[in-house]
Formats: C-alpha cells, structure tokens, sequence
C-alpha cells in the first residue's frame, strides 16, 4: 500500500467493504449475534471495537518486532497477543473511568466483552501473517473495526423490525438472525472486485 | 485427592455435550469457526478435533490446578492454559498435518477465544473432579465436532456435490456454490438451527415454545 490519499481510500474500501470480518472472514460473529439487538448498543459495541482494535493492532505489532522476533520467541505469539489485548482493554477501561467519564458510561460495559472478540486477535495476527508495516497494521485494523461497526449496525437495524415481525417459532432468536446475516452477506458479495 | 461420589453419572455428563447442551446447536457458542471452516466436512473434523484436544487438555489441567487458582485472576490463568494447548495444536498440526493446518489458517490460534473453551473451564472444570471434567472436555468435544461435520456436509454436498471429495451426486447434479461461499454459511447455519429446534420442540407439546437456542 501507498500512503497516499487514494492508496488509503483503497485500503479502507478493501477493509470495511470487500473483506468485511463479520461477512467474508467470520470474525468477530459472537459480538456480532448477541450484541446486535438495538442500534443504540450496537453502536457502543462497534465503537468502542474500533478504539481497541486500533490500539491492539499497535501494540501487538511492537511486541511481535521488536520483542518476539529478537528473542526468537515467534511461536509464541498467539499467548503473547492474548495477554496484551486482556490487559490492554484492562488499562483502557481503568482509564476511561478516571478521565472520560462520559465515554466510559457510553462503552464501559462493552470493553470486558472485547477481549474474547476474535475479532481483535485475528486482525493482530493477520497484521503479522500478511507482513503489514506498523502504519498499514493500525490502519487496518481501525478500518476492520469500521467494517464490524457498519455491519453490526446494519444487523441491529434488521433485528429492531424482526422483533415486530411474525416469525416460525422455531426460527425465533438465533436461527432467524444467522438467516439475515446471511442476506446480508450476499450484498456484500456485490463488492468484491471494487478496490484492489 | 478429589472426592467421588458425584452428582451426575459420567455417561450422563459425556452425553450432555453431544446432545442435551450441544455447544453448537444448543448453546451457540463459538459461532466464528463454526461458520468459517465448514466449507467442507473434512475441514469440519479438523477444527472439531483440534478444538477437542485443546477442550480436553485445558480441562484436565484446570480442574487440577481449581484449588490453586485464586478467584480474582481465574480467568487471565484460565487463558494461559488454554493458550498453551492452543499453540501445542498449532504446532503439531504445522508439522504433521500441513494442508489441514493450511486450509483451516487463522482460525487455529483463534481457538484461544472460542468462547466454548473458556465457558466449560468456568462453568465445569473449575467445579469438579479432573475424571468428570476430562469426560465433559471430551463430549463437548466431540459435540462439536460432530456439529461442525453435519453442517460441513450440508454445505459440501448441495454446494460442492461431494462428501469428504468423494463425488456422490453424480455429474448430472448443479452444485450450489453459494452454499460453499460466505452467505451459505450463515443461511445453512440458521436453517440446521431451525430445524433441530423444531424437532426439540415437537417433543415437548405445548410447553410454552421458547423458540430459538438459549444463548
């Protein structure tokens, strides 16, 4: 990638749209299904992904080059990359509480259930596997982030009107929803080929 | 040495993986490798298996190390085990399995954060004998695994016209790649959810239908 204006615009489009986590890479799908019932917690949800996801991509990055690689330790990366995300989201949360109060009220419940999002740890180890340098790992991962935040978002919206609508009992909850994941999947299929 | 005497057979705790709490079907838990490498069934055993050691191994050593663990820092310990059975797989299947570990990618370490793990170390192991809790790793294993093969199957028989490679609808039959593709994932996921849920349901007659898996 070039970082240019439009080397980023391509980047970005490739990442939220094209290779979407939750829509063609099935990351991040248990947030993605149990969080997704309002809008309104949606958006926290997806927002405070992104906050994290970039930190996540940065640190992760560091300690993979400029600790595991020295050391010869690589193979250690995914406790490595574990371990840095739980304590991160940690920091991040005891921060929040002491010096943004109204932001920690908005996403504070959210930021515990970060940790097990696959999400986070698959975009620290696709940085890696993909060779990315440090600007491309943290770019991609706030624009994956962005990616989970639009489809999250689109899926509550969907789920608001499902709650209202007459559903077969035995589609009610899970089934239902995995369905419209899937529709929802199939227009994102209409992206590939745009960007790269 | 723990005590026996407990509550529940270990037959009784083995079948409960596979059927009455199926981490799959019933709990819906660890959507993400569910839904990703189920393109095919062969891919669905590999996962399934992989996640079965790492069930087992953590299973095992947490409820060897439940009266050691203090409670405040259970669950960084928990993801330190689970972690070191996670890497251990990666490893092995690196080096004997290439083509498997190739196919399946990204979503071996991501075994780490499958939520299955992580509830069955502080739901079970952190409560009960190393036996029962070995038995429970293995039949939450297995139950999975079993979950990822129906759904691998469904999907690599309509949408691939093979099972395991193996061509069994003949040259006549027009696959329906969109089931081997993303969507396909999610639509026959809901639709297998749907219709053991209705089989779930026929049994218990009129018993307020709840609908849906509890998540």
């Amino acid at each position: 990638m070039n970082l240019t204006f439009t080397g980023v615009l391509m980047f970005m489009i490739s990442s939220v749209l094209v290779n979407n986590y939750i829509f063609s890479r099935f990351l991040g799908c248990c947030p993605f299904l149990g969080v997704s019932s309002k809008v309104e917690t949606a958006t926290g949800m997806g927002i405070a992904v992104i906050f994290v996801m970039g930190l996540a991509s940065l640190f992760t990055w560091l300690a993979y080059h400029y600790i595991l690689v020295p050391l010869g330790l690589t193979y250690l990366n995914t406790i490595a990359f574990i371990l840095i995300i739980a304590s991160l989201v940690q920091f991040v949360e005891m921060f929040m509480k002491k010096s943004m109060k109204a932001l920690y009220t908005a996403l504070g419940i959210y930021l515990p259930l970060i940790t097990t999002n696959c999400a986070v740890l698959g975009a620290a180890i696709l940085n890696i596997t993909e060779g990315y340098t440090l600007v491309e790992a943290v770019l991609n991962g706030v624009f994956s982030a962005l990616g989970f935040l639009l489809a999250i978002v689109l899926m509550a919206g969907v789920r608001e009107r499902l709650e209202s609508s007459n559903i077969p009992n035995c589609l009610k909850g899970f089934p239902i929803s995995l369905i419209t994941a899937g529709l929802l999947s199939v227009a994102f299929m209409g992206f590939v080929g745009l960007g790269q | 040495m723990p005590s026996k005497g407990q509550k529940p057979s270990m037959g009784g705790v083995f079948l409960n993986g596979i059927f009455t709490e199926n981490p799959t079907f019933r709990l819906v838990l660890g959507v993400c490798p569910t839904l990703a490498v189920t393109t095919s069934a062969i891919n669905g055993v590999g996962m399934g298996l992989a996640a079965t050691f790492v069930l087992l191994g953590s299973n095992l050593v947490i409820s060897m190390l439940r009266k050691f663990i203090p409670d405040k820092v259970r669950i960084p310990a928990f993801v330190v085990v689970i972690c070191t059975f996670v890497t251990m797989v990666q490893m092995l299947m690196q080096a004997f399995l290439p083509s498997l570990y190739a196919s399946l990618g990204l979503f071996i370490p991501l075994i780490v954060v499958n939520c299955i793990i992580l509830a069955r170390a502080e739901a079970f192991a952190s409560k009960h004998t190393v036996l029962a809790s070995a038995m429970d790793g293995i039949g939450m294993g297995l139950g999975f695994t079993l979950a990822l093969i129906l759904l691998g199957s469904v999907r690599e028989i309509v949408g691939n016209g093979t099972l395991f490679g193996l061509d069994i609808l003949g040259a006549g039959f027009e696959p329906m790649l969109l089931l081997v593709l993303a969507p396909g994932a999610f639509i026959t996921f809901g639709l297998l959810l749907g219709i053991i849920n209705a089989i779930g349901n026929r049994g218990k007659t009129n018993k307020a239908a709840k609908g849906g898996a509890r998540a």
